[in-house]
């Protein structure tokens, strides 16, 4: 007994140590293996009223940028409300339409917390389950697309960012819908690559790279970027890097899509 | 006593600050992500005691993991530099020992010793912490640079805060 203890109080530095690195470790485990979209709790809502505060004052660093591109937006926007009214007169047969249902619907968020420095980046915005963000939603800026929400509590989501090394996207070339994955490398903000396009493709650099729509994720069609580089590797596909049209570095406002046929498509590919 | 706990509490509250409010938000490149933090560690007495050592260093790593949204990486790669510290201490020891009540500070043993002290430990803290948070070593040379380029960094920004931290002392005592 008194061994024991001598031992005990010889090596506590040594057990303690391992105690705790013990503790550590399996949190940061546990982390890495699961989602982390489980550890947002109560935590995320102290650390983003920190964040919401930070963002409010950075915001004035970046309101003529965001002017610009809400401005380019809206007419796009009007645009494109010319061109819906003009159809709906050309269709207007007097049925009903069932084809002509709502099928996404968009909430507007302000990004309180971001980053691009680390392999696995997410954002935090400042919309949460009372204003219907549920997880597993699309998230895309009038560039592009952004990532998909993860963690919800009452009033904020945690956002997978693109830029996150387990982030997959399915993608398609514009030109030609041949369909592959995009996913991030960790290295470059600016760029992600896309496999699986077979060797036989012609591809161009420049070449416009979209969202597919396989997943009930993302509407098909929205921009992710453009083909900067395109090489085979060992085998039948391409390794292609894409240049993002996102701008993650200065991420402002952003749009939430929330698919309102999502589950009657999930029970139809029957997985869940 | 008093005055120089009431010293540590207010110097971890503002190394909390500038790290949240500044450095994490100074996104430069993926390459140099500075963590400052754990000055808070470095600088504690030579006397500090192993257990309140190592309880200090998961409770700084926590706070920190509760800012950057990741649980368990800081919390780890602190008390693994934490449990380092009297290790190095003891390595790099002066030819005539430590003053007794002293802080490990640049002017009181040199710009070479805290050097030495300074890089091992830092990037102990480093390594652990990025090759941690990829999980994996299958990016081992990008992963190793972002260690080396952001523990150059944090270096950097130690070394300026102990001029600040001096000049200001003396300015004080003057």
């Amino acid at each position: 007994m008194r061994n024991l203890l001598r031992f005990l109080y010889k090596y506590y530095f040594f057990l303690f140590f391992l105690i705790l690195e013990v503790i550590a470790v399996s949190m940061g485990i546990q982390y890495s293996l699961y989602q982390r979209a489980r550890f947002v709790s109560a935590t995320e809502n102290i650390s983003a009223f920190f964040n919401e505060t930070i963002s409010s004052f950075s915001d004035y660093f970046q309101l003529v940028e965001t002017n610009r591109k809400l401005s380019l937006e809206n007419t796009r926007l009007k645009n494109q409300l010319q061109r819906v009214y003009r159809s709906d007169d050309l269709f207007f047969i007097g049925e009903q339409d069932t084809l002509h249902r709502q099928k996404y619907f968009f909430t507007s968020a302000r990004v309180i917390n971001n980053s691009v420095n680390r392999m696995h980046n997410y954002l935090t915005i400042d919309k949460g389950r009372k204003q219907g963000i549920s997880p597993e939603m699309g998230v895309i800026c009038p560039e592009g697309i952004v990532g998909i929400t993860a963690g919800v509590t009452k009033n904020f989501s945690s956002v997978i960012s693109l830029l996150n090394i387990n982030f997959h996207v399915s993608a398609k070339l514009k030109k030609n819908d041949y369909f592959g994955t995009l996913s991030w490398d960790g290295q470059d903000y600016r760029r992600a690559i896309l496999n699986d396009i077979p060797y036989h493709v012609s591809i161009e650099l420049g070449d416009t790279v979209v969202t597919s729509g396989f997943s009930a994720i993302f509407p098909e069609g929205i921009m992710i970027g453009t083909v900067e580089k395109a090489k085979v590797v060992n085998g039948n596909f391409y390794t292609i890097v894409v240049k993002l049209s996102t701008d993650f570095k200065c991420l402002v406002y952003v749009d939430v899509i929330s698919n309102l046929q999502k589950k009657e498509r999930k029970k139809l590919e029957n997985y869940d | 006593m008093i005055n120089r706990l009431f010293r540590n509490i207010l110097f971890f509250i503002i190394l909390l600050l500038v790290q949240v409010l500044i450095l994490d938000n100074l996104q430069i490149s993926s390459y140099a992500v500075p963590f400052l933090y754990i000055l808070f560690i470095l600088m504690l007495p030579f006397e500090t005691p192993g257990w309140l050592l190592l309880i200090l260093a998961f409770f700084t790593g926590f706070v920190m993991d509760l800012f950057q949204h990741t649980y368990g990486f800081h919390t780890a790669a602190t008390v693994l530099m934490a449990w380092f510290r009297p290790g190095v201490l003891k390595l790099i020891i002066p030819q005539d020992g430590y003053v007794p009540n002293s802080e490990p500070r640049i002017h009181h043993y040199g710009f070479a010793w805290f050097m030495k002290y300074i890089v091992i430990l830092v990037f102990i803290h480093h390594a652990f912490l990025f090759y941690f948070e990829v999980f994996s070593f299958h990016h081992f040379f990008t992963t190793l640079f972002r260690v080396i380029i952001s523990a150059l960094f944090t270096v950097f920004l130690i070394i300026l805060s102990q001029f600040s931290v001096h000049k200001s002392k003396g300015f004080a005592r003057g």
